[in-house]
């Protein structure tokens, strides 16, 4: 079942937006009801943001565009979809074959039962409805990688259909804001990868290497995103959902998630356009711009009077343009046919397992549906009730990889507050990441290391600003903990109200000038006087405290 | 010792009369000198002879592993065996060896059995039908495909392509005579039963010429088991293959349930329909290799798992009377020939003596079988057949021009015309515009096929009684001669439909014609009731007295191997 509709516009990158109010992010129309029956047309068109040519002045000529994705995920397993042999990556080329996988005539394919308890619980993380029963074809196609000549896929009743993923964009001035849209789930469905082609052109000739075909899972996304932003996010919850299942790695660069983007673009009101398809996107960020690159490629085509073809084009992301793959077949024809070498799959669920039935031989889906981990959503939530923090937070906290558990580790270890581990965490830890564009496992500092430093700050033994000090010597890799730093570096806070009052008299006495402009009721004279003691403490002073003391030494 | 039933030499080799190793030598002289039958393609004497060496060792220890420990069998050329060429009779698979055996062989090997080699076939076991068939045919489906297919201007090119051919295909012929290693002989056309009823012929041609087809596919397999040279045999039956050269063999040739035999290493023809079939000299000995082979393969997840009685122990039956025999009126087909029909008539009449119940029955979508068969067979070929793409194994052309190139050559050389032309077909079926027109029409039409059988047996038969073939084999020369895709066709019309249904078959010996080739009777049960269904036909085997083949002309020339083996006077039943 699709959960409920929110339709919303979203930045604009290479366009501009039809402007309804002052924000850059808009909603077109109401909410809709359940659109579970709903089939694209009309009433979704209406609901589309509206784009508008790079030429043209707003609203004159309105362009809404239609996204669909298809998803290929690896399913994380020890063995293949359909054979016994290892899966690993990286591993030797052609040393995880057998005999199946190689297609020696005789060879039947066998289903792996984790593959299928894969797609089960992405499935219902995904709401889908459970096809207790579903069925594999065969898809036809020559190709040097896919050795039997067809690959096996659920093309006519795949295990799982008719879901939701809901995802957040980000909204508001500054982006602060997550506005939460669903994109209906067409069908999850169980298919065999193929093996991977390494072409060699200067010695013309392609090497082949059939580790690859292990278990996929096929997630296709209706056309409900219209930018590059939307189906990027989408994909990225997704991608944070079959981790958090274990279901798959989901790694882009590793070829773990494959997305394939199905474009077009139309006016409002009128029947959708012809659609092409783009691949080869290998990452989050390119997926985003070849859409958006597409969507424009072909606004620009229908404006200047082309037209757009129903293909297939590539996404070369050093020049960050879509080019026609020009197949030379024309529209391929699969000749689907029932794979007859596997029964249909029939699933279970409490009602329908029969009395007596070997656990080994079936799968009962209530049984995963109650063994199913927590999903990102869910932990978001958490993680704004028991720490307070914003929703934002909590998305970017999921969104870096390792960035949740360094956050929680360092909970885990510090008396500091959440908000200003929040804080901390999100400011200055994962600034310095992305400046020096680290990822959290690569970080020089440990969560340890960080909670220590909380610790120093919330027991005011050092100010903020010697904890930034702290901070910086930490990202140097010395191997320091923070209070040999601290000590070393004699950033403790200076406690000794005496010492400080005699610090305050030597600077007052060197500045007489200052000393009479505060007495003369500039304002700002106090923060100068304040600015210059804490400069002889070295900063490891408490402002306040210093602002006392000289209050008091100037009778203000 | 040759002559003699798989029970009985192993009963032989249990109390020591023969050793493994001399009975493997003998079968092994008697493999070259008929060598001329062409029954197998590739003979392991290599390995059988040290499997009979191992055997010998148990059996002197008194560890023999069962009923098939030293017992020479043969395989069909279409079951891959490790470390030994399995060619399916294609140039596409020539040297080919592949690295696993098939379940059924390892089987057979683990019980002890000695395999003497791979028997001949129809390319790729395409021995059954001929792709023109439906051009005879007025059924469910519409006839208009098969002629448009190959001429038609607006037939999708990429149709042609994978099937890496271009032009008409030709007529064919089958009945083991159509493999790259030439056709089977017939062993009775060696017999002095045969020889003897042409000598009465005036009209008799050269005698050299004019020997007898098997039929098939799994002709070698019926050859070798006919003429001695082992005493088992594995043949595949997707439409009739086993029993049908078992028939024109006076073989017993037996179709189990699909899903009682496991399939792995059985190189497909129609993956929803290929056995394994036996091929023995009675009834009880196809009930010992089945016992051997039957059983769950998680290799093979069509296999069932439900628990099997095993061994597969025959029951003498002493009373037919509670059985009910049914008698298909639509296999009475004006093509059968009149001995056929009359001794199906006399099989009928003597289960009745006996007090069962005969009765006639209703399939009455028997003649839908042929060109429903057609559809479905050519559509899983054209997909089975698209792995033989000559990258990984098996032939490859010179031509390499470019990856598309070098496959459209290497199919064009690799496959005979029948094969290619029904991958032009099956992918023409396969074709989004034609799919629901031809393959969903066609499973639809099998399954009332399959539901007509099981109407009858609700109705309370216990087996169907019907011939195998139309008549008895043919002369090869006059096989060729005429264009024999009507007979073809028509000759699995009794076997087929089995195969769409899924139950178990045997094709029984019955007695010579006046021609003196031998005619075997059909009996089909019901899915999973093998057991019964064996039981039935050996008391029926028991009751007929099938002459064994005599074939003294044959082994003049060898006499040396058959001097003490008095074959006239072996009997099936000592």
């Amino acid at each position: 079942m699709a959960a409920p509709m929110l339709r919303w516009g979203c930045r604009g990158r290479r366009w501009a937006f039809a402007r309804v109010d002052g924000g850059s992010c808009h909603r077109r129309g109401a909410p809709t009801g359940s659109t579970s029956n709903q089939i694209r047309g009309e009433s979704s068109v209406a609901q589309q943001p509206l784009h508008t040519a790079q030429k043209t002045r707003k609203g004159e000529h309105k362009w809404a565009a239609v996204v669909g994705l298809e998803i290929h995920a690896q399913i994380s397993s020890n063995s293949k979809l359909f054979s016994g042999s290892q899966v690993r990556f990286s591993a030797p080329p052609n040393s995880l074959v057998s005999f199946f996988d190689a297609s020696l005539p005789g060879t039947l394919p066998v289903l792996n039962r984790r593959c299928v308890e894969a797609a089960v619980m992405t499935g219902l993380a995904l709401n889908c409805h459970i096809n207790k029963k579903s069925l594999f074809d065969r898809k036809h196609y020559f190709y040097a990688d896919l050795p039997a000549g067809y690959q096996i896929t659920q093309q006519r009743l795949p295990i799982a259909v008719n879901g939701s993923l809901i995802y957040g964009v980000c909204a508001g001035k500054k982006q602060s804001q997550v506005i939460p849209k669903t994109v209906r789930i067409k069908q999850i469905q169980l298919e065999q990868d193929s093996g991977k082609s390494l072409h060699d052109n200067l010695r013309s000739q392609t090497l082949i290497d059939l580790n690859r075909a292990v278990g996929l899972l096929e997630v296709v996304l209706e056309p409900d995103m219209s930018c590059g932003e939307e189906a990027a996010t989408a994909v990225r919850e997704l991608q944070l959902i079959l981790q958090a299942l274990g279901t798959s790695q989901a790694n882009m660069a590793e070829g773990q998630l494959r997305v394939d983007a199905n474009i077009s673009v139309h006016h409002p009101g009128e029947p959708l356009g012809v659609r092409t398809e783009v691949k080869n996107l290998n990452s989050i960020r390119f997926l985003a711009k070849a859409i958006d690159y597409e969507i424009q490629r072909q606004i620009n085509e229908l404006e200047n009077g082309g037209e757009i073809l129903n293909e297939t084009r590539s996404f070369h992301h050093k020049l960050g343009c879509t080019m026609s793959m020009r197949d030379k077949e024309g529209k391929q024809d699969y000749r689907f046919m029932p794979e007859p070498n596997l029964p249909p799959l029939v699933l279970y669920d409490a009602t329908s397992l029969p009395a007596g039935a070997d656990p080994q031989q079936v799968i009962n889906i209530d049984q995963i549906r109650e063994t199913l981990p927590e999903l990102p959503s869910v932990t978001r939530e958490k993680l704004v009730q028991q720490y307070g923090m914003l929703l934002e937070h909590s998305f970017t906290l999921l969104n870096e990889v390792g960035l949740l558990e360094f956050f929680q580790n360092v909970i885990k270890e510090t008396r500091a507050e959440p908000k200003k581990v929040t804080s901390w965490v999100l400011n200055t830890f994962l600034g310095y990441l992305k400046q020096q564009n680290l990822a959290v496992s690569e970080s020089p500092v440990t969560p340890s290391a960080l909670a220590e430093l909380l610790d120093l700050l919330d027991s005011r033994t050092i100010s903020s600003s010697a904890a930034k000090q702290v901070f910086e010597e930490l990202w140097k890799r010395e191997g320091k903990t923070p209070g040999q730093i601290v000590s070393e570096k004699q950033l403790e806070l200076m406690q000794d109200q005496g010492a400080l009052e005699q610090l305050c008299h030597s600077v007052m006495e060197a500045h007489p000038q200052v000393v009479m402009d505060v007495k003369n009721r500039n304002p700002r004279a106090i923060n100068k006087l304040i600015g210059l003691v804490r400069k002889a403490t070295q900063s490891r002073a408490d402002p306040v405290m210093i602002k006392e003391i000289l209050e008091k030494k100037l009778s203000l | 010792m040759l002559g003699r039933s798989l029970r009985e030499v192993s009963a032989a080799l249990k109390q020591g009369q023969i050793t493994p190793t001399e009975l493997c030598q003998k079968c092994l002289s008697l493999i070259k000198k008929t060598k001329f039958l062409n029954a197998y393609i590739t003979v392991s004497e290599e390995v059988a002879l040290k499997q009979a060496e191992e055997s010998e060792k148990r059996y002197k220890n008194g560890q023999s592993l069962g009923d098939l420990d030293g017992i020479p069998i043969a395989v069909k050329d279409n079951f891959s065996t490790s470390g030994i060429e399995t060619t399916c009779a294609s140039n596409m698979l020539k040297g080919y060896i592949p690295p696993y055996n098939a379940t059924v062989v390892q089987k057979l090997l683990d019980q002890g059995a000695l395999l003497m080699g791979k028997t001949n076939l129809d390319e790729f076991a395409m021995g059954v039908l001929l792709l023109s068939s439906t051009l005879e045919c007025n059924g469910a489906i519409s006839a208009r495909c098969s002629l448009r297919l190959p001429a038609s201007s607006d037939s999708p090119d990429s149709a042609s392509q994978v099937a890496g051919t271009t032009g008409m295909p030709h007529h064919s012929q089958s009945g083991s005579t159509d493999g790259v290693f030439g056709p089977v002989k017939n062993p009775w056309s060696y017999s002095k039963q045969y020889r003897e009823k042409r000598k009465q012929n005036p009209h008799s041609e050269n005698e050299d010429s004019d020997w007898l087809i098997t039929g098939g596919s799994s002709g070698g397999s019926a050859a070798a088991v006919s003429a001695f040279t082992c005493y088992a045999a594995l043949g595949s039956d997707t439409g009739g293959s086993t029993r049908n050269p078992a028939a024109h063999c006076g073989l017993v040739g037996f179709k189990p349930s699909y899903g009682l035999v496991s399939r792995h290493g059985l190189i497909p023809l129609v993956n929803s329909m290929d056995v394994p079939g036996i091929l023995t000299r009675c009834v009880d000995d196809a009930a010992i290799v089945l016992g051997a082979l039957a059983g769950p393969d998680p290799r093979d997840s069509t296999t069932v798992h439900e628990p099997i009685n095993k061994p597969f122990m025959l029951p003498s039956l002493a009373d037919v009377s509670k059985l009910c025999i049914g008698i298909p009126k639509e296999y009475l087909v004006p093509e059968l020939s009149s001995e056929v029909q009359s001794l199906w008539s006399k099989a009928a009449d003597l289960f009745e003596s006996e007090g069962a119940k005969v009765i006639e029955v209703s399939l009455p979508h028997t003649s839908y079988s042929i060109v429903c068969y057609h559809v479905l067979c050519t559509s899983e070929v054209a997909s089975n057949m698209a792995r033989f793409d000559g990258l990984q194994y098996g032939h490859r052309c010179d031509i390499d021009v470019s990856t598309e190139a070098m496959y459209a050559a290497t199919r064009r050389e690799g496959f005979n015309d029948v094969v290619r032309g029904r991958i032009l077909s099956g992918n023409f079926f396969l074709l989004k515009e034609n799919y629901e027109n031809y393959f969903v029409k066609a499973q639809k039409v099998r399954r009332l096929i399959a539901n007509d059988f099981v109407n009858a047996f609700n109705s309370g038969v216990d087996v169907l009684l019907t011939p195998t073939t139309l008549s008895e084999a043919v002369p090869y020369l006059e096989f060729i001669k005429e264009d024999n895709r009507t007979r073809s066709a028509q000759d699995d019309i009794f076997t087929q439909a089995v195969n769409m249904a899924g139950l178990p078959a045997v094709s029984i010996p019955v007695a010579l014609s006046n021609q003196g080739l031998p005619i075997g009777l059909q009996f089909i049960g019901r899915a999973f009731c093998d057991q019964q269904l064996l039981t039935v036909a050996k008391w029926f085997e028991k009751q007929v007295q099938f002459p064994v083949i005599q074939l003294q002309e044959l082994m003049d020339d060898c006499s040396a191997v058959l001097e003490n083996e008095k074959l006239a006077s072996v009997s099936l039943k000592q």
